[in-house]
């Protein structure tokens, strides 16, 4: 027997929630990723099962374009973190502070 | 057969995430985020998206992991220090992700309550000729926007992690009297 929309949909609420508390709590620049990653995996997931539920493949594309989005980002987000670490020696979000004054 | 299949597999996922957010270590965390994407991946072949889940572990699991494990190894990253200020902001946090967690299950409780037609296609969703033609023919736009969004997210990424160099004027100056 097959789980109903309600599961997938609930776990993909949980996972959101779980990749938003990280966001919040870690302060290393890596993990602040990591967690933005799982939020946005979160949301296929719910793409997906909505798809399957309607019969519609339009949430399957907008998976497709998540996962290029995602793509992109990590390749623009890992070079901020690493020109970061070159210049503060550190990639620790509170010592990004050269804009306060 | 299939719903236990499900508990399983969302069961590894919820604690590959909260492992995921739990260790201070940067690269604990990615391994259980590989933990979190091969268990997506295996919940998207029991929806009948293979093309889905293949995608996700070659760019998830395989690319996108492989550049962040590769970063933690360049970086040689030490584990977060312990926060000294502000420790009363942790069970605010948590609070907050508990908001968060209940107004999106009720929004989700209440998406599932609405009347809708549950269409039954069959297996024909998901294949990837019909994600294909979808995606060639009716949705040709969008992927030509991505297409442009990769090449400058190559171009940024080659921009931003080279080494800047102070600009070099004499020689600039010097070609400038060349040509004249």
């Amino acid at each position: 027997m097959e789980p109903g929309l309600g599961s997938y949909l609930a776990l993909s609420g949980i996972l959101f929630s779980i990749g938003a508390v990280g966001v919040i709590y870690k302060r290393n620049a890596i993990g602040m990723f990591m967690c933005i990653e799982l939020m946005l995996n979160s949301v296929n997931l719910s793409f997906v099962a909505f798809s399957r539920h309607y019969g519609d493949v339009t949430g399957q594309l907008f998976v497709f374009v998540v996962m290029s989005v995602a793509a992109a980002e990590a390749a623009v987000g890992l070079g901020i973190i690493i020109t970061f670490f070159r210049n503060r020696m550190s990639v620790d979000v509170d010592d990004a502070s050269i804009l306060k004054n | 057969m299939l719903d236990v299949l499900f508990f399983i597999l969302a069961g590894f996922a919820i604690a590959c995430a909260v492992s995921c957010v739990y260790h201070k270590n940067p690269l604990y965390s990615a391994i259980s985020l590989i933990g979190v994407l091969l268990s997506l991946a295996c919940i998207y072949l029991t929806l009948a998206a293979p093309f889905i889940a293949i995608v996700q572990i070659l760019v998830y699991a395989g690319a996108i992991m492989v550049l962040v494990v590769f970063v933690i190894m360049l970086l040689n990253l030490d584990e977060d220090k312990p926060l000294t200020r502000l420790r009363y902001l942790y069970p605010i946090g948590g609070v907050l992700g508990a908001v968060l967690l209940a107004q999106t299950l009720f929004v989700f409780y209440a998406v599932t309550k609405t009347p809708h037609q549950a269409s039954e296609q069959g297996n024909v969703i998901g294949q990837t000729m019909s994600i294909g033609t979808a995606m060639y023919t009716e949705y040709l736009l969008p992927v030509e926007i991505v297409g442009i969004l990769l090449l400058m997210a190559i171009v940024g990424a080659m921009i931003m992690s080279r080494r800047m160099r102070e600009p070099n004027l004499e020689l600039v100056e010097g070609s400038k009297e060349d040509g004249e």
